[in-house]
């Protein structure tokens, strides 16, 4: 466990790596200088803001205190908030994000649990259809359609919630509902796939002819052991949902990262840009580690060891 | 026993016609490929079927149109903007060119509108939305074949080749496949806009870093199954080389693999553009795309509210086609679930 732990974290330390390097030198390459009005500078100014920024340096210099940097969380100055730490617009954004995102997947994977084993449980009723169809919608209809969807009718036309902002729980629900369609979705399938086949294994059997109740099979025998693969699909879903944020939170206007993400792209602010973006991996990996754990604990049938299996 | 066996009459006996053992060898019903036998199957899943012919039908009318000069997509006219769609002999309110305003519904069609008919209306600037979501249609099917030549070429070979080496190869490959996953493709995208300017090509080359990994993983797995079996074995000690054996042993085995997620690739590269367009860094103006149309749609959904409609309701057609056709494919192919 201890080497598979190692093994991974030193494979996260080095993508982060890799994206770090790759941005920087991605955003050497860019056209056009960070200083603005640079023609009204003289050469002299021009050292000395050079200088106070390091600039003057060789690239590798800057490229290593770059890394530096990165490494204490200190991604340099916004281009569109003069005098703002990329971090500081970073961190004080991170909240709202989390929580979303925290609220969609739970929610999301809550209902898909209950739902995909209603569909198993009366597997070829209308139920079963009813389930099947929703899940292939929630999969199919993109976030940002359906978020529009919602604010309109929900919030707008008959007025249950408010339309966007972010000041209490209840404007965190039309966004969360949006996000959570998805993993919703797509564990209700792999729930009702699961269970299908743990319904008719011969311990369900040995379970019924005991004279179990019928609630007792399903929530005692038939749902633990659907549960566990569940875990290897929430990583994905992480990361749709942290995808999902950029849109979702641009048109409810939550001050979340995703939205600072998009504001940062269409307004060139490279700094910012490529802070979220080592964010991002960063999160991914986190989520992506976390969830192979857990899936080491809790399945014994899987022992990790220094291989990947 | 042995008398009573003797005493048995002749006649007990008849001998059978000439010929008819030879229906015990006999095969009633022409042998099936997998191909054909999987096709036979996804035949019958009548969702699967309709979202087939209802892709085939995208297909052909959002490239057919592009060979009418009339559908012009780009060409703005300011007297005829923002009219609701109009269908001619269509009189259902949302058809009839009529719009809810201030409450009551009126004929938008007047002044030099009247004798025009945009299908699908026409958005603020005058343009066709019919066009216009027909061209946006296009770009997402473009797409789509894009990702599954990706997922063909790329995925494919990278799973094979991976799989067929193993050892140190296939050890260094699937480091490289591990770091590459753990690089969201969103981020991949936003690196290349810092390079390239924002449009279908950056779109693409991100697609092409990103969609086929999932497929090298499948891929190199099956591989690793195949790989061991005795066919191969034969094979190899025959001579065949590789690349052969790849070609002629492997992939056919594959194919199901293949057909199936390439079919899952295929909606989410759609998705993936659709949504780049959306957030605005993905087509750039004046060209549309299904994602520009629903975020220009957004902007005026309370009043205009088939701008919107249009646009997301043909997306979501084509995600929720490809997705059924592709759970129909996947049932079809797999083996645990033939009779």
């Amino acid at each position: 466990m201890v080497r598979y732990l190692a093994k991974r974290i030193f494979y996260l330390i080095l993508t982060l790596f890799i994206v770090t390097t790759v941005t920087f030198f991605l955003m050497k390459i860019m056209p056009g200088t960070p200083l603005t009005n640079e023609a009204k500078l003289s050469p002299s100014e021009r050292n000395m803001v050079l200088q106070q920024y390091g600039l003057n340096k060789p690239v590798w210099q800057q490229y290593i205190s770059y890394i530096v940097n990165a490494v204490h969380g200190n991604f340099g100055t916004s281009f569109q908030f003069s005098d703002q730490q990329v971090s500081y617009l970073i961190s004080s954004r991170v909240g709202p994000s989390l929580l979303l995102g925290l609220q969609a997947i739970i929610v999301g994977v809550l209902a898909g649990i209950v739902v995909g084993s209603l569909g198993a449980i009366k597997k070829g009723t209308w139920v079963d259809t009813t389930t099947t169809i929703v899940s292939i919608l929630g999969i199919s209809i993109p976030s940002f359609v359906l978020s529009i969807l919602l604010q309109y009718f929900v919030a707008l036309k008959w007025g249950w919630l408010p339309i966007a902002g972010w000041s209490g729980f209840a404007y965190t629900i039309l966004p969360t509902l949006a996000l959570a369609a998805m993993p919703f979705a797509e564990s209700a399938r792999f729930v009702r796939t699961e269970m299908v086949d743990v319904l008719s294994a011969d311990y369900i059997e040995l379970a019924r002819a005991k004279g179990l109740s019928k609630f007792g099979i399903i929530y005692h025998h038939a749902l633990r052991n659907s549960l566990i693969p569940l875990v290897t699909i929430v990583g994905p879903l992480a990361v749709n949902i942290m995808t999902g944020s950029l849109v979702v939170e641009n048109i409810f206007a939550i001050p979340g990262i995703g939205e600072q993400f998009v504001n940062s792209v269409v307004t060139n602010d490279y700094p910012t840009i490529m802070g979220l973006t080592i964010m991002y991996c960063f999160m991914l990996c986190v989520v992506l580690l976390i969830t192979d754990i857990i899936y080491g604990l809790i399945d014994p049938r899987i022992r990790i060891t220094g291989k990947r299996g | 026993m042995a008398d009573k066996q003797q005493e048995l009459p002749k006649d007990a006996f008849e001998p059978l016609s000439d010929g008819s053992h030879l229906d015990n060898e006999k095969i009633a019903a022409p042998s099936l490929t997998f191909l054909k036998d999987s096709w036979r199957r996804l035949k019958k899943n009548k969702a699967a079927m309709i979202s087939l012919v209802i892709l085939i039908l995208l297909f052909v009318v959002a490239f057919g149109s592009a060979l009418i000069p009339s559908m012009n997509n780009v060409s703005t006219n300011p007297n005829l903007n923002n009219l609701p769609p109009r269908i001619p002999g269509i009189d259902i309110p949302g058809f009839n060119g009529t719009l809810v305003q201030g409450g009551q519904r009126v004929n938008a069609y007047t002044g030099a509108a009247a004798n025009h008919y945009f299908w699908f209306g026409s958005d603020y600037l005058g343009r066709d939305l019919l066009a216009r979501t027909l061209y946006g249609t296009r770009i997402s099917l473009i797409i789509a074949v894009v990702a599954t030549f990706f997922d063909l070429t790329i995925g494919v070979a990278y799973g094979i080749i991976s799989g067929w080496k193993g050892g140190k190869v296939d050890t260094v490959m699937q480091r490289i496949i591990e770091i590459m996953l753990s690089i969201p493709n969103l981020v991949v995208m936003i690196l290349l806009l810092l390079i390239l300017k924002p449009g279908i090509p950056a779109i693409i080359i991100a697609i092409a870093f990103t969609s086929w990994i999932n497929m090298a993983r499948l891929v190199r797995a099956q591989t690793l199954e195949l790989k061991n079996q005795e066919f191969v074995l034969a094979a190899r000690s025959l001579g065949e080389s590789s690349i052969k054996i790849s070609f002629k042993h492997l992939l056919p085995n594959l194919t199901s693999v293949i057909i199936i997620n390439t079919m899952f690739t295929i909606p989410s590269a759609i998705f993936f553009e659709a949504f780049l367009s959306f957030i605005g860094i993905g087509v750039p103006a004046p060209a549309a795309s299904l994602g520009t149309l629903i975020s220009n749609g957004q902007k005026s959904f309370q009043f205009l509210p088939y701008q919107m409609w249009v646009p997301a309701v043909v997306l979501s057609v084509l995600m929720i086609a490809f997705n059924i056709l592709g759970d129909g494919l996947r049932d079809a192919f797999d083996p645990k679930s033939r009779e």
